[in-house]
């Protein structure tokens, strides 16, 4: 198990990471979400040793491992740009951390074998990096980092210099890779779908403070923040300011009131948001908002549509299945159900509605 | 604005000695008309990059013609095709302020003053960077710096065509959905004749008016979002558009019925006869599951292997007689433990020898 | 881990240093015979014409030296193609000069200068031009600064060529889209990107012209009088030729404290408005 206890790091008066405690179990997934500079990477390199926390603890297997150096450690690293000896062939490559730890010459054979046929290499053993394409390339730095049964792997983004369908392909076995490993993996991304498609448990982090962690379904479906909530949301989420009088809600424009789940003693400022692919054309339900919308722009993707409009002054998107294309300028009526509703209160917490 | 021709133009990189050098761009003819907003789309070392840069004057293509309204550009330098070029990383002044970054193009071909300020200012608010037009470039983050680098594209307005190469590449995902809506409002605007060069189908898909799919230097099919999602013409387009793609299994015919893994499943639309492999493609949005094969005698019995959350919906990866196949299914939908396959006969469609049969 | 440097350092630099301060503080009779005379030394040093002549040589050399060397050095460093196989050929042809010990420079252009075998001097004498380095302060002077150039540009050409190769193709491109002009793009992609590098060429070269010692001596000998005696020639002549220990080891001090001073101002200076940059480059850089 890996544990963090207020750790905090800070480069030059600037704080990159600030106040973090985690535990994480091994044999599970943890994901690191969150914007470029929120501190993922630098968490990263303070879970390997590779830089040291300003204040704060970090424990493996229950023993603080703060001066052991990087090399003592058995940890293994997948970096962004796709890093592996360019004078190497490919089996060499593999077969580094083992041969540095001075595992007889059978054993590499049959492990580097194992790992190139789990990873699609086999073909590929004999050349060298330079004749590989990127996700070859990665594929064998992934090789070399799942070769070692490090107890702790971190990967940073891995698959983000990858093309669109590289991606997708080496996301879908990425669960399979991982499983049954017994390590602690550590991953870090800017895109909620990976989180999702990944699974595990997700640590939303935020200008190096982490915001919210939980498993990955869990902080999706009922963020406890607006913060959360926004990160998962691809397309992002659409979010207005509704105010509340005893259970009643309206929008800051001459529009119907509604209500939102039970609780009546609801009243003050809120934030009242919804996911784009909860909203629809049709009226669903007799109980559904209505949201009168002129649209700005509508994007076509083959099967889905991204209607772009703008409501009480915000910038909306909503996804629609299916071809629906719409006139700049156009008046629309969009409706979503309740239940599809997240508000936030004055301090960004989500307040639990009857339904959800 | 400029109609932009390309007539038989191919490209080849030197070859080393004793290797024989492969087509970067095999020899292709395209017209781009005049205001339009076309998509270059592929994999990395497709040749679409390589394809811009013949068209903006960067890369002098060993074979064929360039022509801006009918004008013979080919041996016209860069600077004088007058376009625009966005690249893939952020490319800024360090030593200018954000300001001084956009008017830097319009100061050296000498507009008057009063008009560079009209339109830096115009730029600067398109990109929400009024705030910092007196900021130096060089304390700027990546993201506000490739703002600046396609800001730079926008700020003439004279120009032939913009041409983006990869350009929300290293931005974060939330920013990246609204530079693309900004860029098409522009386009929808101002009408340039934009080309977007990209790997991602999404971008591709929701910018562009017609999309031009690449693969290995060859353009495999041209076409509007609607007729690429559809009809792909080559099962690699089929693959490659689609999230996930669209799902290629063979099959065989008999007697004007349709089999897969044995079984009818319907009836054939129209004749595909002729020799080499025939498969049947459909993308996982018409696939869908039932639970018993009562009243759906075309069904087929799959074995569910995975199902995968992205949030917005389900996609289920299946298998018929060992043969992957993908389904979406909607949330809120139910997923019955031993499904069985229906196709959507309507969106079905044939291949032979992975091109697509046509009626 | 660092014991081994520290001891290798203690010996080799440490020890020698406190030697001649030992020595700065100290006046002899003879007879090995020392006594303490505290800052008298430095004290009659610092007050000296001589002391002040041969700084003020030193500093106008320096001086000169970076006023040529670095825009021929920019210059040249941008001539040099960035590509192709001419690039072997003028990188090998810009490190040669530097691979010449320097007391053979000093020969070499010893040589060259004098009227009577000389081709330089020679030539000039032929055509008229009265040019004698051994008699003539300025003629002295310029063959010095000549031979500078010629030895330690490729230097300066180098660390800038190295600097300008790094930069990526796709700056160029995009200053040609903009209709930069060959200035422009100097000004507002090269001459950015290099700063580091220019820095460094920079200080080294005024740290070795500041000290330079072996060329003008075989050259001229700090003559014609005392008209190339810069700094380190005149402290040679002290210390050797004298023999007057006390007041070398404080003038090589000073010596030493001045160039310090000197390049802390230079980088200061030339850092200052780097600090906006340090924390830019953090944030620019892609993952945190």
């Amino acid at each position: 198990m890996l544990e963090l206890q207020q750790v905090s790091h800070k480069i030059a008066g600037e704080t990159y990471i600030d106040n973090i405690s985690l535990k994480l179990e091994r044999g599970t997934l943890t994901v690191l979400l969150g914007p470029t500079l929120a501190g993922k990477t630098s968490l990263m390199r303070l879970m390997a040793g590779l830089d040291k926390p300003d204040s704060g603890d970090i424990l493996f297997d229950h023993k603080s491992v703060l001066g052991v150096p990087v090399q003592k450690r058995n940890i293994a690293m997948v970096y962004q740009q796709f890093i592996n000896y360019p004078t190497l062939t490919v089996y060499d490559n593999i077969a580094s951390p083992l041969v540095v730890a001075g595992v007889k010459r059978e054993e590499i054979g049959r492990r580097v074998a194992e790992i190139a046929t789990l990873l699609q290499l086999t073909p590929l053993l004999q050349r060298k990096p330079a004749a590989l394409s990127g996700g070859q390339q990665q594929r064998v730095a992934l090789a070399r980092a799942l070769i070692k049964r490090a107890d702790l792997v971190l990967l940073d983004e891995p698959l983000a210099n990858l093309d669109y369908k590289l991606r997708e392909e080496l996301r879908a076995e990425l669960p399979r890779l991982f499983a049954h490993m017994g390590a602690v993996l550590v991953y870090a991304t800017t895109e909620p779908t990976e989180a999702l498609i990944l699974g595990g448990n997700t640590v939303c982090m935020h200008a190096g403070r982490a915001v919210e962690v939980g498993t990955t379904m869990d902080l999706y479906r009922r963020p406890a923040g607006l913060l959360a909530a926004r990160l998962f949301s691809d397309p992002p989420l659409n979010t207005v300011a509704v105010t509340g009088s005893a259970g009643n809600f309206s929008f800051h424009q001459a529009l119907p009131a509604f209500r939102l789940g039970n609780n009546v003693s609801l009243s003050g400022d809120f934030t009242f948001s919804v996911r784009p692919h909860s909203l629809q054309t049709e009226k669903p339900a007799s109980n559904a908002i209505a949201l009168p919308a002129t649209v700005a722009v509508t994007e076509l993707s083959g099967s889905e549509s991204y209607v772009h409009f703008d409501f009480c002054g915000q910038a909306w998107v909503a996804l629609l299945h299916g071809i629906r294309e719409f006139a700049r300028d156009e008046q629309v009526q969009f409706w979503v159900q309740p239940e599809h509703v997240m508000l936030f209160d004055a301090n960004q917490q989500r307040i639990a509605l009857a339904a959800n | 604005m400029a109609c932009i021709e390309l007539q038989q133009i191919a490209h080849r990189y030197s070859a080393l000695p004793g290797e024989a050098s492969a087509y970067a761009v095999q020899p292709l003819s395209q017209v781009w008309q005049d205001g339009g907003a076309y998509a270059l789309l592929g994999p990395s070392g497709c040749g679409k990059t390589t394809l811009l840069n013949i068209i903006s004057g960067l890369l002098r293509a060993s074979a064929g013609r360039v022509l801006f309204d009918g004008v013979d550009v080919t041996g016209l330098s860069t600077e004088r095709r007058n376009i625009a070029q966005v690249f893939q990383f952020p490319v800024v002044y360090d030593t200018l302020s954000v300001a001084d970054n956009l008017a830097f193009p319009l100061r050296n071909r000498g507009l008057k003053i009063a008009e560079i300020e009209t339109r830096v200012a115009t730029v600067l608010q398109l990109l929400g960077l009024e705030h910092m037009a007196r900021v130096r470039a060089r304390s700027l983050n990546a993201d506000d710096k490739q703002k600046i680098s396609l800001g730079r594209g926008l700020v003439r307005t004279d120009v032939n065509a913009i041409l983006f190469d990869e350009p929300l590449t290293v931005i974060d995902p939330h920013l990246k959905w609204k530079l693309r809506t900004e860029l098409k409002k522009i386009h929808q605007q101002f009408g340039h004749t934009m080309i977007y060069v990209t790997h991602d189908q999404t971008e591709a898909l929701t910018f562009a008016e017609r999309v031009i799919v690449m693969y290995e230097g060859a353009v495999v099919q041209i076409g509007t979002p609607q007729e690429l999602f559809e009809k792909p013409a080559h099962t690699f387009v089929g693959k490659f558009i689609g999230s996930p793609g669209m799902n290629v299994l063979p099959c065989a015919t008999d007697a004007g019925n349709l089999l897969l893994a044995g079984k009818v499943i319907g009836k054939l639309p129209y004749s595909a006869s002729g020799a080499g492999q025939l498969e049947l493609g459909i993308r996982p949005e018409y696939v869908s599951l039932v639970a018993t094969a009562a009243g759906n005698p075309d069904s087929l019995p799959a074995v569910i292997t995975a199902v995968e959350d992205n949030g917005k919906h389900f996609v289920v990866r299946a298998s018929i007689n060992d043969m992957p196949i993908s389904a979406i299914v909607r949330e809120g939908a139910a997923i019955p433990e031993s499904p069985r396959i229906i196709l959507d006969p309507a969106k079905i469609n044939l291949y032979r020898n992975s091109h697509l049969v046509t009626a | 881990m660092v014991v081994p440097v520290l001891l290798l350092v203690a010996l080799s630099a440490i020890i020698p240093l406190m030697t001649v301060v030992n020595y700065s503080v100290q006046d002899t009779f003879g007879n090995n015979e020392f006594f303490w005379v505290g800052t008298e030394w430095f004290q009659e040093i610092l007050q000296s014409e001589r002391f002040h002549n041969a700084l003020l040589r030193t500093l106008l050399f320096s001086g000169l030296i970076l006023a040529i060397e670095i825009p021929l050095g920019i210059a040249i460093a941008l001539a040099m193609p960035r590509r192709g196989a001419w690039v072997s050929v003028c990188l090998v042809l810009m490190a040669l000069p530097l691979l010449i010990p320097w007391n053979v420079v000093g020969t070499i252009w010893q040589v060259f200068g004098r009227v009577d075998i000389g081709l330089l001097g020679h030539g000039l004498a032929s055509v008229g031009i009265d040019y004698n380095y051994t008699q003539n302060t300025l003629d002295a002077w310029a063959t010095l600064i000549i031979m500078d150039v010629w030895h330690w540009t490729s230097l300066v050409v180098l660390l800038c060529y190295s600097g300008l190769v790094a930069i990526p193709e796709v700056f160029y491109q995009a200053a040609r889209i903009d209709g930069a002009s060959r200035w422009s793009v100097f000004r507002y992609i090269q001459l950015p990107k290099i700063k580091r590098v220019l820095l460094i060429a920079v200080l080294l070269r005024f740290m070795d012209s500041f000290m330079i010692y072996t060329e003008p001596f075989v050259v001229t000998g700090g003559g014609p009088g005392n008209a190339t005696t810069f700094l380190s020639i005149d402290l040679v002549q002290m210390a050797v030729g004298q023999f007057d220990l006390g007041p070398a080891a404080a003038m090589s001090l000073i010596y030493f404290l001045v160039i310090l001073l000197l390049c802390w101002v230079f980088y200061t200076v030339m850092t200052s408005h780097d600090n906006e940059t340090q924390n830019g480059a953090r944030r620019a850089g892609g993952s945190r």
